[in-house]
């Protein structure tokens, strides 16, 4: 499949911080590409970057083909953005908002459709300032859909959405995939990027230190998973030690928690404890995820 | 051109949807004129060369409407829109800046001019308002006064960075401004100090030359009021041009 976008080698720095540190990836065509971290890992910046809205240092993007500063009018067409730290007139009602926004291209969907699609029919003639969280963050997607672009470029669109309203946004998400338009976004939610993400790759400190589909990334930790339960009596350690496939066995108080990795590690655990009757309760396995890789990569968790 | 209409049809219903900007640009001038036309009414006296106060007073106001949006409503709109992130958002579309700012102008001029009609209206229904000029000469000089006004507000639009600050300084220019130019006091009454301070004052110009067109003037008697109000456009212009910022 083509590449939509291509970055390659791009630097961004704000006086002495290294913002960006050299990033290079590729977009193909029809996929979700997350761009994941913590806060002020680079993500904002990188995307503003590709984005054409954001001058950078060193490094070369292209995206349909374009170079979004130098075809600046060309690519924004053909784009639609949805911004972190952006606004919309507080005093003008939503229809209103839609209405502006189409004149500014050569070409726009219906706008009726489009309220229809992101169920903002009934608050068409509310002021935006009266909108929900959910409600203006699936205003600014009618905006990025507007032009019906190629690329749609997404920046922490569930940020502050409760969890109903973040599953929502993913269905719709998912929807415009499959309607052939190629995404990048953006989010510190490892759930999300999961979840949405045909590809991610995940950054720190401006650079990318992983990238692959989350299930590839998921499997390089060795399969590894994590069992815990809680214990009412003391026991000896070491007759879990003897299992196949354990990596390690912590005991926090009456809390004990097990990494290993094997197919039947579960189960070779239950039976260890039942054959030498020990009491426990709360029996738990965790599958890895993307925050385990995160963890695994760098020595610190997502969220400090 | 793309957006254009769209762009000044959505500015006037968003002036039209706030209190401040429309009570400044179109009540409190009227409130003014009507306050001073209470007191000193508006019987020739040679004092004003056989002209009354009102007579006198609505040429300098328009300096004032012209003030307020120059000084007060653009750089507070420009940049309370900058600060919350409106600009950002309208330009990551095909919206070139020209258009945005093309579209700000013809706005203001708009709201200005029917700031300054409203006043006029005023003016002439409860006082009989003498006008002894060309209407088309100060409707021309009216445009010049504005757009060196209007290119003032975008420079100080792009200086300050945020709406509080825009406020702040655009008041402590507006009232100064105001007084020193005679735009508020007749310039009959005011000092030779405060006239020679009134002289680093670009409103003062803006009076000078409403005044002068409005009583029947020829331009020539105002070839350094132009003078001066044209480099300001061209200066001003230039360096709001050069440094705007969408964020």
């Amino acid at each position: 499949m083509p590449n939509v976008i291509e970055v390659n080698n791009l630097q961004k720095s704000y006086g002495k911080l290294k913002a960006v540190d050299g990033i290079s990836f590729d977009v193909k065509r029809g996929e979700i590409f997350g761009i994941v971290g913590p806060n002020g890992a680079g993500k904002t910046t990188t995307i503003e970057c590709i984005e054409g809205l954001r001058n950078f240092d060193k490094g070369e993007i292209s995206v349909l083909n374009l170079n979004p500063i130098k075809d600046c009018i060309n690519f924004r067409n053909r784009v639609g953005m949805q911004l972190q730290e952006s606004s919309l007139p507080a005093r003008l009602k939503v229809w209103e908002i839609i209405d502006l926004y189409a004149s500014f291209y050569d070409k726009s969907l219906n706008q009726k459709d489009l309220l229809k699609k992101f169920g903002l029919v009934e608050k068409k003639n509310d002021y935006f300032s009266k909108l929900s969280g959910g409600q203006k963050q699936r205003l600014f997607i009618i905006l990025a859909l507007l032009n019906d672009p190629d690329v749609i470029f997404l920046d922490e669109i569930t940020t502050g959405l409760d969890p109903q309203a973040r599953r929502a946004m993913w269905k719709m998400m998912i929807e415009i995939k499959n309607s052939g338009k190629t995404i990048l976004l953006t989010t510190h939610f490892m759930e999300e990027a999961e979840y949405l993400c045909d590809r991610v790759a995940i950054i720190d400190n401006g650079h990318i230190i992983a990238l692959a589909t989350p299930e590839n990334l998921v499997k390089n930790l060795n399969g590894c998973v994590q069992i815990s339960f809680l214990i009412k009596e003391d026991f000896e350690i070491k007759i879990l030690e003897s299992l196949n496939g354990i990596i390690n066995i912590k005991i926090i108080d009456n809390k004990v928690v097990i990494h290993g990795n094997g197919k039947n590690i579960l189960l070779d655990v239950v039976n260890l404890l039942s054959e030498s009757k020990i009491d426990f309760t709360n029996l738990n396995m965790k599958q890895p995820n993307l925050e385990d890789v995160f963890l695994e990569l760098t020595g610190h968790e997502m969220r400090d | 051109m793309k957006g254009l209409s769209k762009l000044i049809i959505t500015e006037f219903k968003r002036f039209t949807r706030e209190f401040e900007g429309l009570f400044f640009t179109l009540v409190f001038p009227v409130i003014l004129l009507l306050i001073f036309g209470s007191i000193y009414g508006n019987k020739p006296s040679d004092y004003f060369n056989g002209f009354g106060f009102i007579d006198v007073s609505v040429p300098a106001y328009l300096g004032m409407i012209i003030a307020i949006g120059g000084l007060m409503s653009i750089p507070i709109s420009v940049a309370s829109d900058r600060e919350k992130g409106i600009l950002h958002r309208l330009r990551a579309t095909p919206l070139r800046p020209q258009t945005i700012m093309l579209a700000w102008i013809i706005f203001y001029f708009l709201i200005t001019l029917a700031g300054s009609l409203i006043l006029v209206a005023t003016g002439k229904i409860f006082y009989g308002l003498r006008f002894q000029g060309n209407v088309f000469n100060i409707f021309l000089g009216f445009t010049l006064c504005t757009t060196s006004f209007l290119t003032l507000g975008f420079m100080l639009a792009s200086i300050v960075r945020s709406g509080r600050t825009a406020n702040v300084i655009g008041m402590s220019l507006f009232f100064p401004m105001l007084f020193f130019s005679g735009a508020m006091i007749p310039s009959q009454s005011l000092s030779t100090v405060i006239k020679n301070i009134g002289k680093f004052i670009p409103l003062t110009y803006v009076v000078n030359l409403m005044q002068g067109l409005w009583f029947g003037n020829a331009w020539s008697a105002h070839r350094f009021d132009i003078t001066v109000l044209i480099a300001m456009s061209i200066v001003m212009g230039s360096i709001a041009v050069k440094i705007f910022k969408w964020e």
